[in-house]
């Protein structure tokens, strides 16, 4: 069939079932918008600014397990969508990225809107691609796709001149991949793996160290069965949440700066780490030399960089984590599961001693409480995207997750402004459950624009605003590090959320009691149209426990205790 | 664990393609890891070109470079050389004026020779391994060489 690179973009998408496309148009991506308007194989969603396009796909990725997919146009609309391709690579998410570029004839020219979107595109992409003939296109995008969801996932970026959408050439996307430079390792090696069973079986305080990379690879429920056979405790990392029910009595809690005393605690006691899709992470190892001391290391990745990168393995298993948990759990009578029970003890007196807690000792309502309270709620109803901050950090501590996919925030890069846009994407993944955005008064507004998204398109997101009146998270290091100096932190000067909602066609409540929190949150359900809630919460609260940045795990800054709860 | 900065060569087996030379030059920029020296050039009748970089750091960053320069999509194969044979050539610019049977004599003992001559400068060239091409550099100081240009190394495994 003889078409144009426009419309081979078009059929691929197609060819690749693709629901839903998240973009923005201009000059250099026209020809493809045209043909975007000619068919009706998927649904556009128009954002309103390039980074909620790529954060929405970002969203639509981690509740579906699919390939995101967003478009954009050269120039200005390719470096605003940077930071969500930096995003979704810390964050190992699939994605599809087209850019439009100038004409051929153009590039290098500084032609109007020319920017060297690969290079500006390559430390931050999988891999990217710059078109510079159609014949080309439709083996790029199968690849682009392939690449992008498979071994550790990540963002592909195709660039696209706009005489190149132009091109009619023979579209055939029958086409068998070959990459001999790229071939995934999905199976562990068996000899290996049953070398790791063989020293769990004769560990005395074993601990799972379950990671991002579980959720990835579908190993949810795989792992549920090790660690119930096994009767391991286990910690999750920030990425993990969701792994691991609330409930299930193996789970202590997420570890790192964060995490809580036990899981902690621990991870510094254990002798032996069985880490599973997990990169040990700064924020989660805290020094380095005092991680995990003493302890052996099984270090199960699909990717062998990051094996050994920072903390060395005594057994390395690469492999796709559902396929070595399976083979894991063929020799899991090897473990007698009673073997551990000293040790459970141990961990549940650490618990005991430092719970995961907050104290109500306030006028305002903590910002814990209404994270308990939309768990108590919604539960296993809602899907939980947040911002970055404090409020994303006590949701990560306090919502009670049952199931993998359920969590969806921007861990390896930090960025505020990922909350609602995602969200958004995670309403279209998911309709049937309630997208709740846990934001800050500060990561809200950057990208407060997606109102209009979300009311244009119905995408009923909430918004639960936790209005500290603070930029908190910093505010909290320069009150713990800084001497109290609050430079440049304080969010007195605030709009009216409320307003800011309804002048976009949401709706808004502004809160200030437990009561009407309530009332708020199950008239935004009913209602079914995005909304802010502006919960006015407790301004000085602190993230706690807390393991100062370089610090060792066990030597935590803990909540102070007090009398009541 | 011993931090020593070691000189390591890698060689590294790629599908020649656009921007695939910037590709892992950027990784090596931006994970902070040094080049000292870096050839390329396609290897005949193939679809591939042969890097050959020279590095330095400690094990585990060594380590590091070969993983991450194998993840990246078009690397084909990378060697990280123990036992190979290594050579680099260096070209010198010298004034006629300089004495011609000297330097001559010592770029043999460096497996060279005079290359070219014109009305003002000779041209020499050597080829070997890099300690002894830095050798032969120390050397030919007292000729007063006007330029000089090395190649960087290339190496085979044994
Ligand atoms: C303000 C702030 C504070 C934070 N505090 C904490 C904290 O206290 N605790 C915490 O844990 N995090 C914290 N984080 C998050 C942290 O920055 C990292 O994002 C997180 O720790 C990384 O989680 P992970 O190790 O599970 O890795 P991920 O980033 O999820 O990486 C997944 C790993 O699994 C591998 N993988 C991918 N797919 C597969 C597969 N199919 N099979 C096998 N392996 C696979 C990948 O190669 C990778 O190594 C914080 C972030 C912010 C913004
Ligand atoms: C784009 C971006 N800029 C700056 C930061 C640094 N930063 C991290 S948390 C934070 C404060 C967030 O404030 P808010 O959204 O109100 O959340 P809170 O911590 O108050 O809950 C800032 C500025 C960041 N992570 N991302
Ligand atoms: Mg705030």
């Amino acid at each position: 069939m003889q078409i144009s690179g426009a419309q081979m973009v078009i059929e691929a998408f197609i060819a690749e079932g693709v629901t839903t496309v998240f973009g923005y148009p201009g000059g250099a991506i026209m020809n493809v918008y045209d043909e975007i308007y000619k068919q009706d194989g998927f649904e556009h969603i128009l954002t309103r600014h390039e980074q909620a396009a790529v954060h929405a796909a970002e969203g639509y990725a981690k509740a579906s397990g699919k390939v995101g997919v967003a478009m954009i146009t050269s120039g200005p609309g390719f470096t605003n969508a940077v930071t969500g391709l930096a995003d979704a690579y810390m964050d190992s998410i699939p994605l599809v990225v087209i850019s439009g570029q100038v004409p051929m004839s153009l590039i290098g020219t500084d032609g109007f809107q020319e920017i060297d979107a690969i290079g500006i595109s390559r430390p931050c992409t999988k891999h990217n691609y710059l078109v510079t003939d159609a014949k080309d296109l439709p083996r790029i995008l199968k690849e682009a796709f392939y690449i992008a969801n498979s071994g550790r996932p990540g963002p592909v970026h195709v660039d696209i001149p706009k005489d190149v959408t132009a091109q009619i050439e023979e579209f055939n996307y029958d086409i068998e991949l070959d990459l001999e430079t790229y071939k995934p390792h999905i199976k562990g090696n068996p000899r290996q793996i049953k070398k790791a069973m063989e020293a769990i079986a004769k560990a005395r305080r074993p601990l799972f160290y379950l990671g991002g990379g579980i959720i990835n690879s579908n190993a949810a429920y795989e792992v549920r069965e090790l660690v119930q056979k096994t009767q391991i405790p286990a910690v999750e990392t920030f990425m993990a949440r969701g792994v691991l029910s609330y409930d299930d009595p193996m789970l202590i809690s997420m570890l790192g700066m964060h995490g809580s005393y036990a899981a902690n605690m621990a991870m510094s006691e254990t002798d032996l780490v069985i880490a599973l899709g997990a990169r040990f992470d700064d924020r989660v190892t805290g020094k380095l030399s005092e991680f995990a001391k003493g302890a052996d290391i099984i270090h199960v990745d699909i990717d062998p960089a990051s094996i050994s990168k920072l903390v060395n393995a005594d057994y390395p298993i690469v492999g796709d984590v559902k396929s070595v948990v399976e083979d894991m759990l063929e020799s899991v009578n090897l473990v007698d599961s009673t073997r551990y029970e000293g040790w459970r003890e141990t961990i549940a007196n650490f618990d005991e001693l430092h719970p995961l807690m907050y104290h109500e000792d306030s006028e305002r309502i903590k910002p814990q409480w209404v994270i308990e309270r939309v768990g108590q709620l919604l539960g296993d109803d809602a899907n939980i995207s947040t911002d970055v901050g404090q409020h994303q950090m006590w949701a990560a501590q306090f919502y009670p997750f049952s199931r993998p996919r359920q969590w969806i925030s921007s861990g390896g890069l930090g960025t505020m402004g990922f909350g609602f846009p995602a969200a958004m994407g995670v309403k279209v993944a998911a309709p049937e459950k309630v997208s709740i955005n846990f934001t800050g008064d500060g990561s809200i507004l950057m990208n407060v624009q997606e109102l209009m998204t979300a009311v244009e398109k119905k995408i009923p997101v909430i918004n639960i605003i936790l209005n500290n009146n603070y930029l908190g998270m910093v505010r909290q290091w320069q009150t713990l590090f800084y001497d109290k100096r609050h430079s440049e932190t304080d969010l007195s000067v605030q709009p009216d959320f409320v307003k800011l909602s309804e002048a976009f066609g949401g709706i808004g409540y502004r809160v200030t009691t437990k009561e009407e929190f309530d009332a708020a949150l199950k008239d935004a359900v009913e209602k079914n149209v995005v909304a802010f809630i502006e919960v006015m919460v407790e301004r000085h609260e602190n993230v706690m426990p807390m393991v100062p940045a370089g610090g060792s795990l066990f030597n935590m800054m803990l909540l102070e205790k007090k009398e009541t709860k | 664990m011993t931090e020593s900065n070691e000189r390591r060569v890698v060689s590294v087996i790629v599908i020649n393609e656009a921007s695939v030379l910037s590709r892992i030059t950027n990784l090596f920029s931006g994970r902070g890891y040094n080049i000292t020296s870096l050839t390329v050039a396609p290897i005949p009748d193939t679809k591939y070109s042969r890097l050959t970089i020279v590095t330095a750091g400690s094990v585990r960053v060594i380590e590091q470079i070969t993983k991450q320069l194998h993840k990246l999509v078009p690397v084909l194969r990378v060697y990280e050389h123990c036992d190979m044979v290594e050579k680099e050539m260096a070209l010198v610019k010298f004034p006629v004026t300089e004495n011609l049977t000297d330097i001559d004599t010592l770029c043999r003992a460096y497996n060279g020779k005079i290359v070219n001559s014109s009305e003002n400068v000779v041209i020499a060239m050597v080829a070997d391994e890099p300690q002894r091409v830095d050798n032969f550099l120390t050397v030919i100081k007292r000729y007063n060489p006007k330029e000089i240009v090395r190649s960087g190394a290339v190496a085979l495994e044994r």
